[in-house]
């Protein structure tokens, strides 16, 4: 994972997922995943981002409850650097 | 061990906003479809190819009756709100008294293939300028999944628990294919929102509809197979393969038609 | 402009582009075809648009999406086809768009379905029926005028004789009054403005307006629209010799011509009868009606139908007698030339309602 660049990042409205999961095979690098066990307020499963994102934004256009906000760093941005290894 | 990136707030980092979550023609508040509605996708489409051409303060949109409708308030774009089918009529009768405007409508296929199949044709053969946009799910989503004039053999609805049969429940209508060969049709295609690819095929199409619209060509329309697996009767996670695999096998995706000039 | 001696059906729409309706859409059916070829040779030179549309139901479809545009748009038919236009007349009331409709009738069967309307819900519209061309090239003006101010559907009520009668009438503009500018009309121009704006029947503002307004919370409006016209709105009516009548005839339309007439003849001849005219059907002129038969006593309705308009003049008189004279009357054609539509017969009809009311009484 530490080698992981990542070209962009999301912000994901996560109390709005209504868990269908187009997201996940619409993403292009595979970075996408569901919880297995957080659920939002509404009851669902949501999506967790890994390194790796290519600001496709994909998973925003096929959305249907447009829970993305996508984001293209000017500069790529090393996986170490982002967020914690759960 | 997987490593997550925070998603609750913007990056840190130097970033530019590719998209914001929705676009801004398109009103906050949640529009309560279903989870795994494919046609909010196709909503989205619309109104940013109209954004993105540079349309928006010239465009009106004319609503037929259906799920769809939950976005007739729910848009930051004029909308002439029409009764179950005629769509087509108002958006021609709008279109007359503002020619330079852009007007689309938006119609499930029960609306414009059941109770709407004149009004489109004779737009369509008209040559009005005038861009229709189908959302074809197959069923009728609003009054909870019954058969429809595109309804696929062996698709399951309400009163075809069984399996459409052509025995029993005729054949389904392709409305592209029907409105193609008319002399005033300027340009056809069906896309769909079942998966990336097909959203970015899906928002081409519509470009170039929109295009012919602008270029006064004749009439422009893009069906849009949508997803329903609460009409479908199915797992939201089944539904993008069950689109491609009964739906456009039947209603086959790509350009029908693009003529350069509507011919007459 | 000065008066021409003009037909119908043509003064109607030559009246109709004076008060500047750009926008018309129609079907062709007996009697009304000659007022859509009117509206087809005038509109495109006036700088409008006439379409044949391919059936009643998309004439009314697209003089709705004109009308929406902010142009003064009209569609007509006959009763048969004005069936099929109901569904969009009640949505019309209740997307608040003003559009003149024209029913050139055959006979006066469609009495009900102008006033109560066949469609669904709590609506009414504005009904004008004209009694003769020159009243008719006036009050197809007023139409415009009116559906503009109430921002509803204003039916106008011809008939066969009137398409189709020859008379010296004036289709000028008439000047009704200045009206507010359409600023709820659609052109797009406020799109992505925060504001913009929408004309629907169901959902009538948008997600951001200040107020939002649901599809319930609108329906609940509906009686408000109707009584909101009929404060605004002073019924139209006609009457003659009501003075001192034992009889009041009540007729509407070409046929209350004739009627008008034969109680001028009676009355030379001594008999106390007066005519009563409404003009406007919706709203029905009920007080004045009230006021001018108090003290008759007989209330006769004549009109070319199994009786209908009679529904209202008991309505509005209550306790007091109400009795049909006239009935169904048609050529072979069944187009409405009402062979009982002449001074003699009609004479004959008021005068044995009289001698019915009054017996001993000079008939």
């Amino acid at each position: 994972m530490s080698g992981t660049v990542s070209r962009g990042t999301l912000v994901i409205d996560i109390d709005r997922c209504k868990g269908c999961e187009l997201c996940i095979d619409a993403c292009r690098p595979n970075v996408l995943s569901m919880t297995t066990d957080k659920r939002n307020a509404l009851g669902y499963l949501y999506p967790v981002l890994e390194p790796g994102c290519v600001a496709c934004h994909a998973c925003a256009l096929i959305c249907p409850d447009f829970v993305f906000q996508v984001w293209r760093y000017a500069q790529p941005v090393a996986a170490g650097s982002q967020g914690e290894a759960i | 061990m997987k490593c997550f990136i925070p998603t609750d707030a913007p990056p840190v980092e130097p970033a530019t906003l590719v998209d914001d979550f929705a676009p801004p023609l398109i009103l906050p508040g949640a529009h309560k479809l279903c989870a795994g509605c494919g046609e909010p996708a196709a909503m989205r489409a619309v109104v940013e190819m109209i954004a993105e051409m540079g349309f928006t303060n010239r465009t009106v949109g004319v609503f037929g009756i259906g799920c769809y409708t939950a976005f007739s308030p729910g848009l930051d774009v004029e909308v002439m709100q029409a009764l179950h089918g005629r769509a087509p009529s108002l958006a021609t009768g709008l279109k007359r008294i503002h020619p330079n405007s852009i007007v689309f409508t938006m119609q499930g296929d029960g609306d414009m293939v059941n109770e709407g199949l004149q009004e489109v044709i004779h737009t369509a053969a008209r040559g009005e300028n005038v861009t229709c946009i189908m959302l074809n799910n197959g069923v009728f989503g609003e009054t909870g999944g019954h058969m429809t004039a595109t309804t696929v053999l062996g698709q399951r609805t309400k009163n075809s628990l069984e399996g459409r049969d052509a025995k029993k429940h005729g054949f389904p209508i392709k409305m592209a294919e029907m409105l193609a060969p008319l002399d005033g049709v300027a340009y056809v295609a069906r896309g769909a929102t079942n998966n990336a690819r097909n959203v970015f095929r899906t928002r081409r199409m519509l470009r170039s509809a929109l295009a012919a619209q602008d270029q006064k060509r004749g009439f422009s329309f893009v069906e849009i197979l949508t997803m329903c697996p609460t009409g479908w009767f199915i797992e939201t996670g089944e539904a993008p393969g069950y689109l491609q695999d009964k739906m456009a096998a039947f209603h086959k995706m790509g350009v029908i038609k693009d003529a350069a000039v509507a011919s007459g | 402009m000065s008066a021409e001696l003009l037909e119908g059906s043509e003064a109607i729409a030559r009246a109709m582009v004076s008060a500047g309706c750009r926008f018309f859409a129609g079907y062709p059916m007996t009697p009304f075809t000659e007022v859509l070829e009117g509206m087809a040779k005038l509109l495109p030179d006036a700088g409008g648009d006439c379409v044949n549309a391919e059936s009643e139901l998309e004439a009314i479809g697209m003089a709705w999406g004109a009308a929406a545009a902010g142009a003064r748009a009209a569609t007509g038919s006959v009763g048969q086809g004005l069936s099929l236009m109901q569904e969009s007349i009640a949505e019309l009331c209740l997307a608040r768009v003003p559009m003149v409709v024209l029913n050139m009738a055959r006979g006066q069967g469609d009495y009900y379905q102008a006033t109560r309307g066949g469609g669904h819900g709590d609506y009414r519209t504005i009904v004008l029926a004209p009694v003769d061309l020159t009243e008719a090239v006036r009050l197809v003006q007023l139409a415009f005028h009116l559906a503009d101010k109430f921002r509803n559907p204003v039916m106008f009520m011809g008939d066969y004789y009137l398409a189709h009668v020859f008379e010296a009438v004036d289709t000028g503009a008439v000047d009704f009054g200045t009206l507010p500018r359409k600023d709820w009309a659609l052109d797009g121009s406020s799109s992505g403005t925060g504001n913009a704006r929408i004309v629907s029947s169901i959902m009538p503002t948008k997600r951001n307006a200040p107020v939002y307004v649901d599809y319930g919370t609108y329906l609940e409006t509906s009686g408000e629209q109707v009584a909101a016209i009929e404060r605004q709105m002073e019924p139209m009516y006609e009457q003659g010799g009501c003075e001192d009548a034992d009889c009041v005839i009540v007729a509407y339309g070409t046929p209350a011509r004739i009627v008008r007439y034969v109680v001028g003849q009676l009355r030379r001849e001594g008999l106390r009868v007066g005519f009563f005219r409404p003009v406007t059907l919706w709203p029905f002129p009920s007080a004045q009606l009230v006021a001018v038969t108090r003290a008759a006593r007989g209330i006769g309705v004549y009109e070319l139908n199994a009786g209908q308009m009679i529904d209202d003049v008991r309505l509005a008189v209550r306790d007091r007698n109400a009795t049909s004279i006239g009935g169904v009357s048609f050529d072979s054609s069944g187009f409405g030339i009402a062979p009982e539509l002449t001074a003699r017969k009609v004479a004959a009809r008021i005068r044995a309602f009289m001698a019915e009311i009054c017996p001993g009484d000079p008939a």
